[in-house]
C-alpha cells in the first residue's frame, strides 16, 4: 500500500498534468525516495494508483538509470562512463574505486553504505571525469580526492 | 472539404486528402515504402529509420511514416542516398539478431528477411559477440524470442490500442530493451495472438504454430470462424489438404480486417479431436455401433417414412453453426417432406422480437462497419470484448480514430468503460428503466448504433425500440447473439412455424415419435420428456445428445464445408472446404441423401450449396445478394424486409451462453488449446 504521504505527494504532481501517466517518473522517484527503491510489489501499487499496467510502468523504471529496481546502499555512486570522461581517464577512478570499497558495479558494500554504479555522460564534460553521489556531482576526480569525496556519506 | 493536396512522388503527381502520411500517399500509387513499425490504423512510432525517403529541399532524408503531405512537395523513394541509409539501418538491426532464419517460423515470410534480401545488407562490420537472450515462453499461445526484436513496438501497440489489454510493454533500455509481458515472466491476456501475427519477425511466435511447417509448404483456404456470431474471416494454412496448421487474417480480407480472436486464430483444433465421429453409428443392444453409411441411412429413412404414414410426430432441431444452405434445407426438409412445424434452435438473442419490432424500418440493422463509422454507439447487457470480440475491437478502433462516443449500460464493470462518455450500472432485467438517465446525452448524438444482448428479449424489445425512436435521431440495432450462424438460423427459418413446438417445449412434450438434431447438444443436461423416441443426431463429435441417439451420423466441421452465413451484423459471406475429415459428410449432404433414400429428393431439388443458396436468393426475403461478391470473399448485409417475423416466443427462454473467449459452448470443450489456456490459469500462477 502506497503510504498517506506518498499518495499526498503523487497527487500534487498529478495537478500539473492532463493525463495520469504523464506522472510516472515523479511517482517512482516519490516512491524511491521513501524507500529506497522500486519492489515488483512497489511498482504495481504505483502502477495501480496511476492507472497504468505494471508491464508500461516497469518500461519507465527500468529505463531511467537513477530509479532503482533493486536495493541499494545509503548512498549511490555514479561513475561517468561515457566519452570525455573516458578520455581523461575514468577507468582509473573505477579501479581506485573498486579497491577502495571493494564492490565492482551493481554492487553495495558489505556495511551497506555505498553503491556503485555506471552512468551515462552527466553533461559536465568540461569538468571529466565526474561522478555523482546522490544528487551531488563531482568533477575534475583524481584518485587523492576521493578520499575527502567519500568521507562525506556516511 | 478543405482543398486536396498535390505532390509527386517517384515522378508520379497524385492528389490527397490534407494530412495523409507520404507513407500512405505512395501506396495510392503503387509503390511501397518499406517500414517495420508503421502500422495502418495504430498510433505512429517512428522507431525502425526503414521508410526513410528523399524529400525536394529537405536537408535530410525524412521519415515517410510520420510525414504529412504538402502542397508540391517533391518525394523520391528509392535513390542511391536512401538505399544506402536502409543498408546502414539494417546494419545495425543486424548487430545482435541472430540469423537463424533456417529454424525460425518466419522465415520466407519475415519482413527483415525481405528488406536484406532487397538491400542487400550482406555484411556487417560488427565484429563483436552478440548480445544473446534465451527464448521464452508466456502462455500457451504466446513464445518470445528476444534476438529476433527489431523493437518496432506493433505487438505493444495492437495490444493496447487494438485489443485494449496492454499485456505487453518494454524494459530496459538499448541493446537490453526487451518486450515484457504483463504478469513478469508470463501473459494473462486475451491470448488472441494478434501480437504474433504483427511481429514483422519471428521474435513472437505461437505454441501452436511453431516448428510445424515452413510457410512455403501451405495451401490457404479462406473460411468464416465458426465460433462466435461475428464472423470473422479465418485463413487457414493446410497441409495435404488433411492437416490444418494455422489461421490467421494477413490480407485483411473479411468484414474482421486483420482482427482475430483466439477462437479463430487457434481454435480450430477440435476437426481432429481423437474422440471426433468418423462413422455412423447405430444403437444395437443398447450400445452405439459402427455401421455403414447405407445401413444407417436406409435405418433413418425407414423411421421417417414410417413416422410420416402413420402420422406420427417429429420434432427438428437445428444448429447456431451450420449453414444457411443446410438450415434452409433442413427447415425446407421438416415442413415439404416430414410435413412439421417443430422446429426450432437454441436461440441466444431475441432476434426475432427485433426484426418483429422494427416493421417498416428497413435498413436500421447495423453493420460492422457502422460499428466504425458511426458517431454514437450504445452497448446493453454485454462484455463485449469477452463476448463480441470483433464487435468490441470495431468499436475501439471507432473511438481511437473517431473519437465516437460510447454508452455503457453492464451489470458489472466492462473493458469497455475505458472507452466510455458514460458507463451506467444496472442490475439485469433493469436496463431499460437505467436508459433513461442517458436519454438526455443520447438526444444530443446525431446518430446511434445500439446493441443489446438477451439482456432485452420479448416485449423489452419493442420497448427498446420505442425509446430508439423517441431520441429523434437516426438509430440502428443488433441483436447480440452467440454463435456463428445463429441470425442464419433465424433468417433461414430454424424457428417454430404456426402452432409448431419451441425447443423447450419439444424437450418437455412426451409425445414426440422422432427427434432429428443437426449439429447441437439440446439435451447437454438430460434426456427429453419423450423418452422412448427415436433421436437422430448428426454431429462431429460425442455429445451427451449424441451418447443418447439411436442413430448417429458423422457430420463435416465448418472448415470441411463450403456454404454461406450469416454474422450477428446481418453481413452474409461465403467459404470454401479447407480440409477433409475421412468418414464425415456434410450435413446438406447428409440431408439429401436421407431424402433420396426416402424417395423424396426430386421434390427437395440438388442438394449443392450453390443450387440451394440460388433458392434463397429467390426465397428469403433480404437474401437476394450478389452471388459474385459472395463467391469472391465479400460480404453483403441481408436486410429484413417487412413481412411476417414469424418464430416469435412463447416461452421466453431466448438465453445467451456468455462464453467469454475460452469457451465456445460444446464444440469449445474440443478445443485443446481454449483448454491449455484455462488450465494456465488455473494453475495458480496468476
Ligand atoms: S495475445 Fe493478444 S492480448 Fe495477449 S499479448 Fe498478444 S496481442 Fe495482447
Ligand atoms: S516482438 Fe516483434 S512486433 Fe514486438 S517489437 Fe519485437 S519485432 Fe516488433
Ligand atoms: S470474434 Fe468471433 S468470429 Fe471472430 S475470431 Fe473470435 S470467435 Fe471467431
Ligand atoms: S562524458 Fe562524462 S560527463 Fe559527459
Ligand atoms: S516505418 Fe517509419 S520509422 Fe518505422
Amino acid at each position: 500500500m502506497l503510504s498517506a504521504a506518498e499518495r499526498e505527494e503523487i497527487e500534487q504532481v498529478l495537478k500539473h498534468y492532463p493525463v495520469r501517466d504523464s506522472v510516472a517518473i515523479d511517482a517512482l522517484k516519490i516512491v524511491q525516495r521513501h524507500r529506497g527503491w522500486i519492489s515488483d510489489e512497489t511498482l504495481k501499487e504505483v502502477a495501480d494508483f496511476i492507472g497504468m499496467t505494471p508491464a508500461d510502468l516497469d518500461g519507465v523504471a527500468t529505463f531511467y538509470n537513477l530509479l532503482f529496481r533493486k536495493p541499494v546502499g545509503r548512498h549511490v555512486i555514479a561513475l561517468c562512463d561515457s566519452v570525455s570522461c573516458w578520455i581523461m581517464g575514468y577507468e582509473g577512478i573505477r579501479e581506485y574505486l573498486s579497491s577502495k570499497l571493494g564492490v565492482g558495479y551493481g554492487q553495495t558494500t558489505a556495511d551497506g553504505r555505498f553503491t556503485l554504479l555506471p552512468i551515462v555522460c552527466l553533461g559536465a564534460c568540461d569538468r571529466a571525469p565526474v561522478l555523482m553521489v546522490d544528487g551531488d556531482t563531482y568533477g575534475g576526480l583524481t584518485p587523492a580526492g576521493l578520499d575527502g569525496i567519500l568521507e562525506r556519506y556516511r | 472539404m478543405a482543398d486536396l493536396v498535390k505532390l509527386t512522388i517517384d515522378g508520379k503527381a497524385l492528389e490527397v486528402e490534407p494530412g495523409t502520411l507520404v507513407i500512405d500517399a505512395a501506396k495510392r500509387v503503387g509503390i511501397e515504402v518499406p517500414a517495420f513499425c508503421y502500422w495502418e490504423g495504430l498510433s505512429l512510432q517512428a522507431a525502425c529509420r526503414m521508410c526513410l525517403v528523399e524529400v525536394e529541399k529537405a536537408p535530410k532524408l525524412m521519415t515517410a511514416c510520420t510525414l504529412p503531405a504538402a502542397e508540391g512537395m517533391v518525394v523520391r523513394t528509392e535513390t542511391p542516398q536512401v538505399a544506402q541509409a536502409r543498408k546502414s539501418t539494417l546494419e545495425f538491426l543486424l548487430t545482435n539478431h541472430p540469423l537463424d532464419c533456417p529454424v525460425c517460423d518466419a522465415g520466407g515470410e519475415c519482413e527483415l528477411q525481405d528488406m536484406v534480401f532487397r538491400y542487400g545488407a550482406g555484411e556487417s562490420r560488427f565484429q563483436e559477440t552478440k548480445y544473446h537472450v534465451e527464448e521464452k515462453q508466456w502462455s500457451p499461445v504466446v513464445f518470445f524470442d528476444r534476438p529476433r526484436c527489431i523493437l518496432c513496438f506493433r505487438c505493444v501497440r495492437i495490444c493496447d490500442e487494438g485489443l485494449g489489454v496492454r499485456a505487453l510493454g518494454i524494459v530496459n533500455r538499448g541493446v537490453t530493451s526487451e518486450i515484457a509481458p504483463n504478469r513478469g515472466d508470463h501473459l494473462e491476456c486475451d491470448e488472441c495472438g494478434a501480437c504474433i501475427d504483427i511481429c514483422p519477425v519471428g521474435a513472437l511466435n505461437s505454441g501452436i504454430y511453431r516448428y510445424r511447417t515452413r510457410p512455403w509448404e501451405m495451401d490457404h483456404a479462406g473460411t468464416i470462424c465458426t465460433h462466435c456470431s461475428n464472423g470473422c474471416k479465418t485463413t487457414l494454412g493446410v497441409r495435404g489438404g488433411t492437416r490444418i496448421i494455422r489461421g490467421n487474417n494477413r490480407d485483411r480480407s473479411g468484414i474482421n480486417g486483420e482482427f482475430l480472436c483466439i477462437k479463430g486464430r487457434y481454435a480450430y483444433d477440435f476437426y481432429n479431436h481423437p474422440e471426433r465421429l468418423q462413422s455412423p453409428l447405430m444403437r444395437r443392444n443398447g450400445k452405439l455401433e459402427p455401421v455403414s453409411w447405407a445401413d444407417a441411412l436406409s435405418a433413418v429413412a425407414r423411421r421417417f417414412s414410417e413416422t410420416k404414414e402413420r402420422g406420427g410426430k417429429f420434432a427438428v432441431i437445428g444448429s447456431n453453426h451450420t449453414t444457411n444452405e443446410e438450415n434452409y434445407y433442413l427447415q425446407k426438409f421438416a415442413r415439404q417432406v416430414l410435413g412439421t412445424g417443430n422446429i426450432d434452435h437454441h436461440r441466444t438473442g431475441d432476434a426475432a422480437a427485433l426484426r418483429e419490432a422494427l416493421q417498416g424500418a428497413p435498413g436500421s440493422l447495423a453493420t460492422v462497419s457502422d460499428l466504425y463509422g458511426r458517431k454514437a454507439v450504445l452497448v446493453i447487457g454485454a462484455h463485449l470484448a469477452l463476448e463480441q470480440p470483433l464487435l468490441a475491437f470495431t468499436l475501439r478502433a471507432n473511438y481511437r480514430h473517431h473519437q465516437a462516443r460510447v454508452y455503457v449500460v453492464t451489470e458489472g464493470p466492462v473493458r469497455e468503460d475505458k472507452i466510455a462518455a458514460v458507463s451506467v450500472r444496472a442490475e439485469r432485467g433493469r436496463e431499460l428503466e437505467a436508459l433513461e438517465s442517458l436519454r438526455e446525452p443520447l438526444r444530443g448524438e446525431p446518430e446511434l448504433v445500439i446493441l443489446f444482448s438477451d439482456a432485452i428479449q420479448g416485449e423489452a424489445v419493442g420497448k427498446l425500440v420505442s425509446f430508439g425512436r423517441s431520441l429523434g435521431i437516426p438509430v440502428q440495432y443488433v441483436c447480440l447473439l452467440d454463435y456463428s450462424n445463429s441470425r442464419g438460423a433465424v433468417d433461414m427459418g430454424l424457428v417454430p412455424g404456426a402452432g409448431g413446438l419451441e425447443l423447450d417445449e419439444m424437450k418437455a412434450a412426451q409425445d414426440i415419435d422422432v427427434f432429428w438434431v443437426v449439429g447441437a447438444n439440446p439435451f447437454e443436461s438430460g434426456r427429453p420428456a419423450a423418452k422412448d423416441a427415436f433421436l437422430v443426431v448428426q454431429d462431429l463429435l460425442p455429445t451427451e445428445t449424441v451418447q443418447l441417439a439411436d442413430v448417429v451420423l458423422p457430420a463435416a466441421s465448418r472448415y470441411e464445408k463450403a456454404g454461406t452465413v450469416t454474422s450477428v451484423t446481418g453481413e452474409v459471406q461465403g467459404f470454401r472446404a479447407a480440409v477433409q475429415v475421412m468418414g464425415a459428410k456434410p450435413d446438406l449432404e447428409i440431408i439429401g441423401l436421407i431424402g433420396k433414400q426416402m424417395g423424396v429428393a426430386a421434390g427437395m431439388g440438388p442438394w449443392s450449396p450453390e443450387a440451394v443458396f440460388e433458392e434463397i436468393r429467390k426465397t428469403v426475403p433480404g437474401y437476394d445478394l450478389p452471388p459474385a461478391v459472395i463467391a469472391a470473399g465479400g460480404a453483403a448485409q441481408a436486410v429484413w424486409s417487412d413481412g411476417a417475423a414469424g418464430g416469435r416466443r412463447r416461452t421466453g427462454t431466448v438465453r445467451s451462453d456468455r462464453n467469454g473467449l475460452f469457451a465456445s459452448g460444446t464444440l469449445g470443450r474440443y478445443s485443446k488449446i481454449l483448454h491449455s489456456v484455462l488450465e494456465s490459469r488455473l494453475d495458480g500462477r496468476s
